[in-house]
């Protein structure tokens, strides 16, 4: 996926940019809102991650032009204020949602995610791996014409394995990519998830190797 | 209001004095009439009188060496003519008694020719009044002073006198009523404005701190002009205050932002267990650290918007769905899935919209956090002597920790060591359903784990 990211705090933009890229994403980084506009009228994007307070202006008054001019791309605010304070304000100035600071990068891309579900039309984001799709926006996968719609963590696991099919990734790897820092799991609990893979890739061309001693991979039958 | 004591009213002491100006003049009123019309009465009796005397002195003339007097009736009937007076008359010439009645008084002292004189004396137990003139007649060789006094009871004039004191009474009472009426309706007029002012401030919810506009007199603009400093000063306070929070949120959330950034950068590159579990060591602390902050900051605001609260109407149900959209995408990361149970109506009450989502956010958040991977949250709205939101989840529950003890601030339940937490979400859905007058019901699910934990809002 396509990201703007609109925030002036150098160092954050740099982890979130940095961030995002290890998960296959591009982002563009605007430090102003005057050079947002430019990235945004050169450029189309799936997605804008937007500051509130910018140097120069408000990123809410940016919200509202961005609206104004029927610009379609959805736009999740990066607030560092009291939610209780600032809630009303952005969802009614047509934030699609927002996420306060600090934030997950699991939740962040949840939240693009349940953005991009919401708005529909958008571009579907397919992968195809030997005749299995994926959509990473709804989760849906389809094999031999029939869709199912994957629970959260199936869809995450496997969009690690299509991202790079035939690469072996290891048990600790695939946990940091299903769970959250505060949740305590054993590494066993990884197995559940590739079990329902599994289960779901049943019928189709694609299974998910174990390679002991070392984690999973996923591989075409042929 | 504390320390505000009604003492004395305007409108009273403006209708008070009022009255007792209409009361003077009244009295003055009566009294002068009562002189007026007693002088004039005395005037009329003095003239009567004085014509009577002269007639009678018109008809003395002279016989020789002798006075002589025809008594002129004519005068007499011009006496009867007031009421039923009584008349007397005496001629003295000389000392003599020429003819009426010898024992009336004579004021002759001092009365010259072609003056006359008045009295008012007690005669034969009646106060009469009498009128002496002095004439010379000419007799053959001198001229002699005769003096002519007539006298008349005054029952007349006390008549027309009492009957005066009568009208003028009536006069000054009605003078007095209206102008009482009249006193009234002017404190009244002038009042008005005052009201109005007063009025349009007590009209205004706790929140409105626009200054106080429109017409206002004269006398009042001081009033109103301090009134007004104050609300601005009020208003610039509040929002700094807001503001501060605001400002503290984003100071302490920015750099944190950052670290956990870097942070969660630095583990995906990392290899080695032992340092990736340092940084996930790292980034929960940052995690509890945030947490705790964005709470403590989150109950800052609700304090202060407790404080002053506004109220508009508020869809409970409404807001229910929206906070559930909201954490819909947190829950989805645990596959956790939340159920909703919701009436077709609209639960609609007075109050915060922004502060009932906050503590329905803290409620679900803590369901949230507190299940486990692939359960259900399930979320009612429901009506049982009152509007129901319940979130109900299937997670470890409370433990044995007290339930009326977990909504006081920083307090957890008992089994919750593992996972990051304050302990202030349940304290602020509290402070929340307390300023609405609700109350925040927490419950153990009666079968299998869990947590049940409810705001009740009365219904309106």
């Amino acid at each position: 996926m396509r990201f703007l990211l609109i925030e002036d705090n150098a160092q954050l933009a740099d982890a979130v940019v940095g961030r995002l890229a290890l998960d296959g994403h591009a982002v563009d980084h605007a430090g102003t809102l005057e050079s947002a506009w430019a990235f945004i009228n050169a450029a189309s994007y799936d997605l804008i991650l937007l500051d509130i307070m910018l140097p120069d202006g408000d990123g809410r008054d940016f919200l509202v032009d961005h609206r104004k001019a029927e610009n379609r791309t959805p736009v999740i605010v990066i607030t560092a204020r009291s939610e209780v304070s600032d809630r009303v304000g952005l969802l009614d100035l047509g934030a699609d949602d927002y996420i306060t600071k600090p934030f997950d990068f699991s939740e962040l891309e949840a939240r693009c995610r349940a953005v991009l579900r919401r708005q529909g039309g958008v571009a579907a984001n397919h992968k195809t791996y030997e005749g299995v799709v994926l959509d990473s926006t709804s989760g849906g996968l389809t094999i031999n014409g029939n869709t199912e719609i994957l629970r959260n963590r199936e869809l995450r696991l496997l969009e690690v394995f299509f991202r790079a099919p035939g690469q072996v990734f290891s048990k600790s790897h695939l946990m940091d990519r299903l769970f959250s820092f505060s949740d305590e799991v054993s590494e066993n609990a990884i197995e559940v998830y590739v079990g329902r893979l599994r289960k779901r890739l049943d019928g189709s061309d694609v299974r998910i190797e174990t390679v002991r001693g070392l984690g999973y991979r996923m591989v075409g039958k042929t | 209001m504390k320390g505000l004591i009604a003492k004395g009213s305007i409108r009273r002491r403006l209708v008070l004095q009022l009255g007792a100006v209409a009361a003077i003049l009244s009295i003055a009123f009566f009294l002068v009439v009562q002189v007026v019309a007693d002088r004039a009465a005395q005037d009329t009796q003095d003239n009567i009188i004085a014509a009577a005397a002269t007639a009678i002195a018109d008809a003395l003339y002279a016989d020789r060496d002798r006075v002589m007097l025809e008594l002129p009736y004519s005068a007499f009937s011009m006496l009867g003519s007031i009421s039923q007076d009584r008349v007397f008359y005496r001629v003295v010439e000389r000392g003599q008694t020429l003819t009426g009645y010898d024992d009336l008084p004579i004021a002759d002292s001092g009365v010259s020719k072609n003056t006359r004189r008045f009295a008012s004396f007690t005669y034969r137990g009646e106060m009469v009044r009498a009128v002496t003139v002095v004439r010379s007649v000419s007799l053959r060789d001198e001229r002699r002073a005769v003096t002519v006094t007539v006298a008349q009871t005054q029952r007349g004039r006390a008549v027309i006198s009492s009957r005066i004191t009568a009208t003028a009474t009536a006069i000054a009472a009605v003078f007095f009523m209206v102008a009482t009426g009249l006193s009234f309706w002017a404190a009244q007029a002038a009042l008005r404005p005052i009201n109005r002012v007063a009025r349009s401030v007590a009209r205004r919810g706790p929140n409105d701190l626009r200054p106080v506009v429109g017409e206002t007199p004269t006398e009042l603009v001081p009033l109103v002009g301090a009134l007004n400093s104050f609300i601005a000063r009020l208003r610039v306070s509040l929002l700094r205050s807001e503001e501060f929070i605001a400002d503290a949120a984003h100071r302490v959330r920015t750099p944190l932002a950052t670290v956990r950034a870097q942070a969660e950068l630095t583990h995906r590159r990392l290899n080695k267990p032992e340092h990736k579990k340092a940084i996930r060591e790292m980034i929960r602390a940052i995690d509890e650290s945030s947490r705790s902050a964005g709470q403590l900051l989150d109950h800052a605001m609700v304090t202060f918007r407790t404080d002053s609260l506004e109220k508009t109407p508020v869809d409970l149900v409404g807001l229910l769905a929206e906070t559930c959209d909201r954490l819909a995408p947190t829950a989805d990361l645990k596959d956790i899935d939340i159920l909703r149970d919701f009436p077709e109506g609209p639960f609609e009450i007075q109050g915060d919209p922004v502060l009932i989502q906050s503590a329905l956010r803290n409620i679900l958040d803590n369901a949230i956090k507190y299940s486990p991977d692939d359960s259900q949250i399930t979320v009612r709205a429901f009506e049982d002597d009152g509007f129901w939101l319940q979130v109900r989840d299937q997670g470890r529950g409370f433990g044995d920790a007290d339930l009326g003890k977990l909504s006081q601030r920083f307090s957890r339940g008992a089994n919750v060591a593992d996972i990051v937490g304050s302990g202030l979400g349940l304290t602020i859905a509290d402070e929340v359903v307390g300023a609405h007058f609700g109350r925040l019901v927490i419950s153990k699910n009666k079968k299998g784990t869990g947590a049940c934990v409810s705001l009740v809002f009365a219904q309106p």
